[in-house]
């Protein structure tokens, strides 16, 4: 049994081992054995970079297929607000969701609007927050799995207020159920999402909790459906189409999109793995302790920048902007209701249920003295290894080779460079 | 039986001064090495903290400086060795807040005052001892088994 669910599968028969995806992966989880790639589950973050890196479409995120729409009696679709960002200010949302329901979909949600009240609720928690800082964002899952996995200590640092989607769709699911006279079950909400991550955080959730969505569809998958179902929409008054977008909460999947919303003064936007790894241990060292919040995503420049997405990312980045700048420009300033999120916050109705938990890595040996002496023979195998990371022998790197020989993973005689130089010996 | 005191691992990082391309190094290989025996995490914070301060008063202050890292089954024991200015007058320097850094220092967001005192802040046990003028050598030990002797 798997402990850990992953939104990434390998099909073995698309996959001819060429590796692209052993060195993008950012965590080292996957192997090259006997030609086909595997995915080693406890170090995977599910980040979705080798997905992208794959020449032959053999890594595979699992998101829904359309038919799981049948399993319910009613069914609601919940786009990413990156959904909005492929089309900007040419397709505003209202005419985007009204296409989203001609696809078949019972009706449609707009989460700007959530986005802006849970914007409201971070400002509330970082008011009365006395721990250490900075306070970490939680929307992108694979940055909460990063720190479960390789930053644990940061997990207290991470916001344990539930994400627009999770939020949503628990409200969606009470209202629709008294309203339609249904059980919540019975209710199926969907995610339209921007990346595959966002389909493990519903199937397992970081803080062990119940994901309160029933699936995702990839906004790729949806895209081009989503094009000829709006065709036939009339064009309402595009003023007030404008007038029903939240300005808060419309720029959230872009970074600095939440900070925008926040009016701190010392808060960061980051994106990109490298980039979050380099913040990340900087929070470490306690350098970035005067940082009241950082908002991380693992895809550069945001949810935007999502492997499921279809527009360019700086261009639908750009859409975004002009679309803010366009709000702003005619003054439009349509927001959630202040009072009424303190209201709510002040009665736990933005929190998570559960907690977010570490998951570090096991270390070489459960046993210190052990540990150290596996660590002494990993440095002495790699030592006698090329150094080229040349993948042959299945592993990323010449150190992460070493590292499955000593854990009994992998033979010292799977180094074929080495093999090769024993050989010009012999003749 | 492994006795209380046998140095089980030992690790040597040379730091020199003023090289801020590669100033934090050692402290990241510290923290790897650490996650990598399964040192408890928080243990493995704390050491983080203390020696990226420690490696960074050598980058800033003095001209060369070497950091070693042992561990016994018992203790972790960090030990820093600089060549440089020395401290004149070390209570000052134990202050929170106080700091002889340079305008270009603080621009680059060192310089609270805050290096020594975290340092002490976050070690079980801490030395500090200094020749003005040669340099100074930090003692900064972490207990492994806290939680048990408690």
């Amino acid at each position: 049994m798997n402990q850990y669910y992953h939104s990434i599968r390998i099909d073995t028969e698309k996959c001819d081992g060429r590796m692209k995806c052993l060195r993008v992966c950012p965590t080292q989880a996957i192997r090259v054995r006997n030609g086909k790639a595997a995915i080693i589950e406890e170090k995977c973050i599910d980040c979705g970079e080798c997905i992208t890196a794959c020449p032959n479409n053999a890594i595979i995120p699992l998101t829904d297929p359309f038919g799981e729409l049948t399993k319910f009696r009613h069914t609601v679709a919940l786009p990413s607000p990156a959904l909005y960002a492929q089309f900007g200010r040419e397709i505003l949302p209202e005419k985007i969701l009204s296409g989203i329901n001609n696809l078949g979909f019972d009706s449609t949600f707009d989460l700007a609007l959530t986005c802006g009240e849970v914007s409201f609720a971070i400002q509330e928690y970082l008011r009365e927050y006395k721990g250490p800082k900075p306070l970490i964002s939680n929307v992108c899952p694979t940055v909460v799995r990063l720190i479960q996995v390789k930053y644990p200590e940061l997990t207290d640092q991470i916001i344990p207020i539930e994400p627009p989607r999770e939020l949503a769709a628990r409200e969606i699911k009470k209202k629709k159920s008294k309203q339609l006279k249904l059980k919540e079950n019975e209710i199926g909400t969907f995610y339209l999402t921007p990346c595959p991550v966002k389909m493990i955080s519903i199937r397992q959730p970081a803080e062990k909790g119940k994901s309160y969505l029933d699936g995702a569809i990839s906004i790729s998958d949806i895209y081009g459906p989503l094009l000829s179902a709006m065709k036939g929409i009339n064009k309402g008054s595009y003023r007030k189409a404008l007038e029903n977008i939240c300005i808060l909460g419309v720029g959230w999947a872009m970074v600095g999109g939440i900070c925008r919303t926040l009016r701190l003064k010392n808060s960061l936007a980051v994106s990109g793995l490298t980039e979050l790894l380099k913040v990340f241990n900087d929070i470490e060292r306690g350098k970035l302790r005067n940082i009241d919040f950082i908002e991380a995503y693992s895809c550069a420049q945001g949810c935007v920048g999502g492997s499921l997405t279809v527009e360019n990312v700086y261009i639908s980045y750009n859409k975004i902007l002009k679309l803010i700048e366009t709000l702003e420009y005619e003054q439009i300033k349509a927001c959630p209701d202040i009072r009424e999120v303190r209201k709510r916050y002040s009665q736990q109705y933005f929190f998570i249920k559960g907690k977010f938990e570490p998951r570090p890595l096991k270390p070489l040996d459960k046993d210190i003295a052990k540990a150290i002496k596996k660590r002494k023979e990993k440095e002495e195998i790699y030592k006698l290894l090329p150094k080229i990371d040349c993948g042959a022998c299945g592993a990323p790197t010449c150190l992460t080779f070493a590292e499955d020989v000593v854990k009994g993973e992998a033979e010292v005689t799977d180094c074929i460079i080495n093999n090769a130089q024993k050989l010009k010996k012999l003749l | 039986m492994t006795k209380s005191d046998e140095t089980l691992l030992s690790q040597h990082f040379e730091i020199t001064g003023g090289d801020f391309n590669n100033a934090g190094k050692a402290s990241t290989s510290i923290k790897e090495i650490l996650q990598e025996i399964g040192i408890d995490s928080s243990i493995t914070v704390r050491t983080s903290i203390a020696s990226y301060e420690a490696e960074m008063n050598v980058v800033m202050y003095a001209r060369r400086g070497e950091l070693t890292l042992n561990i016994t089954p018992e203790k972790l024991h960090l030990k820093l060795k600089d060549e440089g200015p020395g401290i004149k007058n070390i209570d000052m320097a134990m202050q929170e807040g106080f700091s002889t850094a340079t305008d270009e220092m603080r621009e680059m967001g060192f310089g609270a005052g805050m290096g020594l005192p975290n340092i002490k802040k976050n070690a079980d046990k801490f030395e500090l001892f200094s020749i003005p003028g040669k340099g100074t050598s930090l003692d900064i030990i972490f207990c492994l088994n806290k939680t048990e002797k408690k």
